[in-house]
């Protein structure tokens, strides 16, 4: 049998001799050549440096009002923003007001992110019948409108941020959950990861080193775009008075409050929805960007 | 470095049967997919997609399979590497049994590999080259230096240099150096069986010839043995000492692979064989080899499955299901499935076949 | 045909069922004594005894949870703290006026909706589409309660065109087809219309632009086929998938409508929902989330099996 060894092997394209990009700095690459993601990015960026420095930012006392001096307009000399119906400054409301909106906002799912992931790549993972229980309970959970479900839980706990905050991990974890699992089940079964059982790899080691790297990035962006959707479910749980109470300032509790006041002082009335609409927005562009970032895979 | 490597695969304390010894046997393989259960409890409709195999593959051969697309080559691949269980089927390496006290599956995972065909989904996208070859040393106990270290030394092995290679992500390698990557790969675990899963039919002809030379060498290199599954008959003639045709999930003829390709007993290997497009423009296919559909895995046909396509067909052939007969040839073992080549079938074409030299 | 929806309907059974479950314990997870959730505090001393029997607060759970269901089956869902009426009765009143505000909303959401996805869809990446896509966005991203306020202070407070509350004239309390109603469901449904129709802007539009790239539309252009012509192809492959989502956003309308009903003053099923938190009256909580639970399985349900019958390409089994 013929043996030739003298077709010197190919090492054609030479690339540029620095060390390869990872898979997250080429997306992270692509997502800073977006303009509408970026601009977004910039949004909430500043809307969290300022609710985290807001001590520092903020020009007045969210908590101090002054009953005279109530529900002021836009571009007053002592208020910039006007003052709400107890008199208070609400460019500072709004300023602390973000903290306890973003926070209960992000928070939910963030830890529907970890529980779901865990659960959905379990399921996804292990497969058989165990998958098929796992499913059909997050489906029960499914089968609830989400708005419904945030209700139903917060109403039966009780107001409250922390009530509030569980009920919409719970709100969030079936998406997530269901989202894992598909993507596993997708990763589980290409031909990586066969080689590597065949490499004699324990399952532990497999969903470690192969299958978690390529499952996460998908669910994490999916989750990113559930953000938007918790923040207005957080802020309308506080318009109903089933999240943060009084006098707490946060953007959905704020918008309750000053319905009254629309008659008086409109744009001020409207100042906390706009607030929650444009972090929406901007982390709704971001999460779009960051997917078509992913989309584009050679 | 390069010494941890040099003939390991025929290193004499690894031989444990000897030469005379197969060193893989594989006798009445059977799965089944899907189905459902009917009233009875027995199984129906479900799809055969391997159906009784037997084979034999010696120490430094390379066995050729071939068929075409649903005959059950890549099945059998899965199920000889363990990645799907059988149904039934008995699999012996170098004389012991696998899965058996003498030889658990993680032993045998050391002793085989195999290189897929998809290129790019066979290697993980968030892995660099290095990382992939060097996971299977070092899920086996080998110290993550020494693991890097070894996958260097095969990437130059495959052609790879190292320094220019090791730290690159699969989507920045073309396909013929994918493949070699896989290859890397698949001998980084010293393994001396090696299933070549369509390995090179993604790839296009110049890369194509440039990963078979290399597998060649790797198999001198190495002492290695290869089961080659290809659709290609051509590649299969130029890798392959010993050939094995299938056809819908069983094995129709098994011999060398110089007198099969060029003296077929087996009417659907010479079907197969006529089918190959020629060079000559003054050769053309006129009428074509084969006739009506691939029958259905589900449903095959009663008797020789082939017997409905088949142009020999006899009365005999749809009644009894002819085996792998008996020894034909002279040198290596050539056996063939079909009525006519057994005199004692009834087959009115039996005699006069056997009477060919 | 049949069969599938009979097996789809064996297979959602055992989800209603836990959405039942869920429902069920919704009283069990508030803190307290689960019998201050269904009886006033000052109720008479007899009354607790006999409730308590009656629910079998002192019986385990899994008894408790069949005693309720039963009770469920037969059409009783607890009476109202508050008003001392059969929730039954309250939620069906209230249904009603939801279920019209939801589909007006649907369907004005869906017919924009579609619009805009369309557009986007046919002149990708073009400055119609980022348009068309950033409309979509705005309908996805906005607080629509907010939203709700906002078109109050403009075409009631400010220009006086619309009621700002209310279902009829004089907080009548339902709605009807009429002259005198007309006006009063246009903000609500307006309002609640721009999340059906981001989220169908944006599914029309992917789905679009999939069935475009697709090779069989490049091959019926090669062979002549008119742009109306592809564009009819177009709208029948989209058609299953969109109906699907429509379906689905009403069903989401439908459970969701509280809080546009609570700017509104709207008096359906969401406003209910508000005043069971409020008089923490957790019997007409508990009966109107089972009723709305159910009417979105059932809603998934019908919209699985007409997708189904639409689109010759999935499996009947």
């Amino acid at each position: 049998m013929a043996v030739l060894s003298d077709i010197r092997i190919d090492t054609v394209a030479p690339l540029p001799a620095r060390a390869s990009r990872g898979y997250w700095g080429s997306v992270l690459r692509r997502l800073m050549r977006d303009p509408v993601a970026m601009v977004a990015a910039g949004v909430i960026l500043a809307i969290v440096l300022a609710a985290a420095f807001a001590p520092f930012v903020a020009p007045g006392d969210p908590y101090k009002g002054a009953m005279l001096r109530r529900l002021k307009p836009i571009g007053d000399a002592f208020y910039w923003l006007g003052s709400d119906e107890l008199g208070r400054d609400m460019l500072t409301r709004l300023i602390y007001g973000g903290r306890l909106s973003l926070f209960m906002g992000v928070l939910p799912v963030a830890c529907a992110f970890v529980i779901g992931s865990t659960l959905g790549v379990f399921a996804g993972y292990v497969g058989g019948w165990v998958n098929m229980v796992v499913m059909r309970v997050i489906d029960v959970f499914y089968a609830f409108p989400s708005v419904l479900l945030a209700i139903a839980l917060s109403g039966a706990l009780g107001a409250g941020i922390t009530n509030a905050v569980v009920s919409l991990t719970i709100v969030f974890i079936p998406p997530i959950t269901r989202v894992a699992e598909s993507v596993t089940t997708q990763i589980r079964t290409r031909d990586y990861v066969e080689a590597a059982r065949v490499s004699g790899a324990g399952a532990f080691t497999i969903i470690r080193v192969h299958v978690l790297g390529n499952v996460l990035g998908p669910i994490f962006v999916y989750a990113t775009s559930l953000i938007s959707v918790s923040m207005i479910l957080a802020s309308g749980l506080s318009f109903l008075g089933l999240g943060s109470k009084p006098p707490e300032p946060e953007w959905g509790l704020m918008l309750n409050t000053l319905r009254t006041a629309i008659y008086v002082q409109p744009a001020v009335a409207a100042l906390p929805g706009a607030m929650i609409f444009i972090t929406s927005i901007s982390f709704n562009l971001l999460s779009d960007g960051l997917r078509s970032a992913m989309a584009v895979r050679a | 470095m390069s010494a941890i490597l040099e003939a390991s695969g025929a290193a004499p304390e690894r031989d444990r049967g000897g030469p005379a010894q197969p060193l893989l046997s594989v006798t009445g393989l059977v799965k089944h997919f899907g189905g459902r259960r009917d009233w009875s409890g027995k199984r129906r409709g479900m799809v055969r997609a391997v159906d009784g195999v037997d084979l034999e593959i010696f120490k430094g051969e390379t066995l050729g399979i071939v068929g075409e697309s649903g005959c059950g080559k890549s099945t059998t691949a899965r199920l000889v590497m363990q990645i799907i269980r059988p149904d039934r089927g008995e699999i012996l390496f170098d004389g012991e049994a696998v899965g058996s006290p003498a030889l658990g599956l993680q032993d045998y995972r050391r002793e085989t590999q195999m290189v897929f065909q998809d290129s790019y989904a066979s290697l993980n996208p968030r892995l660099t080259v290095e990382h992939t070859i060097a996971f299977g040393p070092w899920v086996h106990g080998e110290g993550r230096r020494a693991a890097v270290a070894r996958a260097h030394d095969l990437l130059a092995r495959v052609g790879l240099a190292p320094e220019r290679f090791a730290a690159r992500y699969p989507h920045e390698l073309s396909g013929g150096q994918r493949q070699r990557v896989n290859i890397a790969r698949a001998l980084a675990l010293q393994p001396r069986l090696l299933i070549l899963d369509e390995a090179v039919s993604a790839l296009d002809k110049s890369v194509e010839a440039q990963v078979l030379n290399l597998l060649l060498d790797l198999k001198a290199e190495f002492g290695l043995t290869y089961m080659f599954i290809s659709h290609d008959l051509n590649v299969v003639r130029f890798m392959s000492d010993r050939v094995m045709v299938m056809y819908l999930g069983k094995a129709v003829e098994v011999g060398p692979s110089d007198v099969i390709l060029k003296d077929p007993r087996h009417p659907y290997t010479t079907a197969l064989l006529a089918s190959m497009p020629s060079m000559d423009p003054d050769n053309r296919t006129e009428e074509a080899p084969l006739f009506g559909d691939p029958p259905n895995p589900i449903d095959p046909p009663p008797g020789c499955r082939f017997h409905t396509r088949c142009k020999f067909a006899a009365p005999v052939c749809s009644a009894r299901e002819p085996g792998l007969g008996a020894d034909l040839g002279d040198d290596l073992v050539h056996r063939v499935a079909c009525h006519m080549a057994d005199p004692s079938s009834g087959h009115p074409g039996a005699v006069a076949a056997m009477e060919r030299p | 045909m049949l069969l599938y929806t009979l097996k789809r309907l064996l297979y959602v059974t055992p989800v209603a069922i836990g959405v039942s479950i869920v429902c069920f314990l919704l009283i069990h997870i508030t803190p307290g004594d689960p019998l201050s959730a269904i009886l006033p505090s000052d109720a008479p001393l007899e009354l607790q005894m006999q409730m308590r029997a009656a629910y079998g607060f002192d019986k385990p759970l899994w008894v408790q949870y069949a005693l309720w269901f039963w009770k469920v089956l037969h059409g009783d869902l607890g009476t109202s703290i508050a008003t001392g009426r059969p929730v039954a009765a309250e939620v069906l009143r209230a249904v009603g006026n939801t279920l019209i505000l939801a589909t007006v909303a649907t369907l004005i959401g869906f017919t924009l909706g579609t619009f805009f996805g369309f557009v986007a869809g046919y002149f990708r990446d073009s400055w119609l589409d980022k348009l068309a896509s950033f409309v979509s966005v705005l309908g996805v991203s906005v607080p629509h309660y907010w939203l709700g306020m906002v078109l109050v202070i403009i075409f009631s407070a400010n220009l006086n065109w619309l009621p700002p509350t209310g279902a009829g004239p004089d907080g009548s309390a339902n709605w009807r087809p009429d002259a005198e109603h007309l006006r009063y469901i246009i903000l609500p449904a307006l309002t609640m219309s721009v999340i059906p129709m981001g989220v169908i802007a944006r599914t029309v539009r992917a789905l679009v632009a999939d069935i475009l790239d697709q090779e069989f539309v490049q091959a019926l252009r090669a062979k002549g086929l008119g742009e109306y012509g592809v564009f009819r192809h177009v709208v029948t492959n989209a058609a299953p998938t969109a109906l699907a989502v429509m379906g689905l956003q009403l069903g989401y309308l439908l459970g969701g409508s509280i809080l546009i009903e609570t700017v509104f003053s709207w008096p359906g099923t969401g406003f209910l929902l508000n005043a069971a938190i409020f008089q923490r009256d957790l019997p007409l909580l508990q009966g109107t989330i089972l009723v709305l639970a159910m009417f979105f399985v059932a809603l998934n349900l019908a919209v699985d099996v007409v997708q189904t019958a639409l689109d010759p390409r999935i499996e009947r089994a």
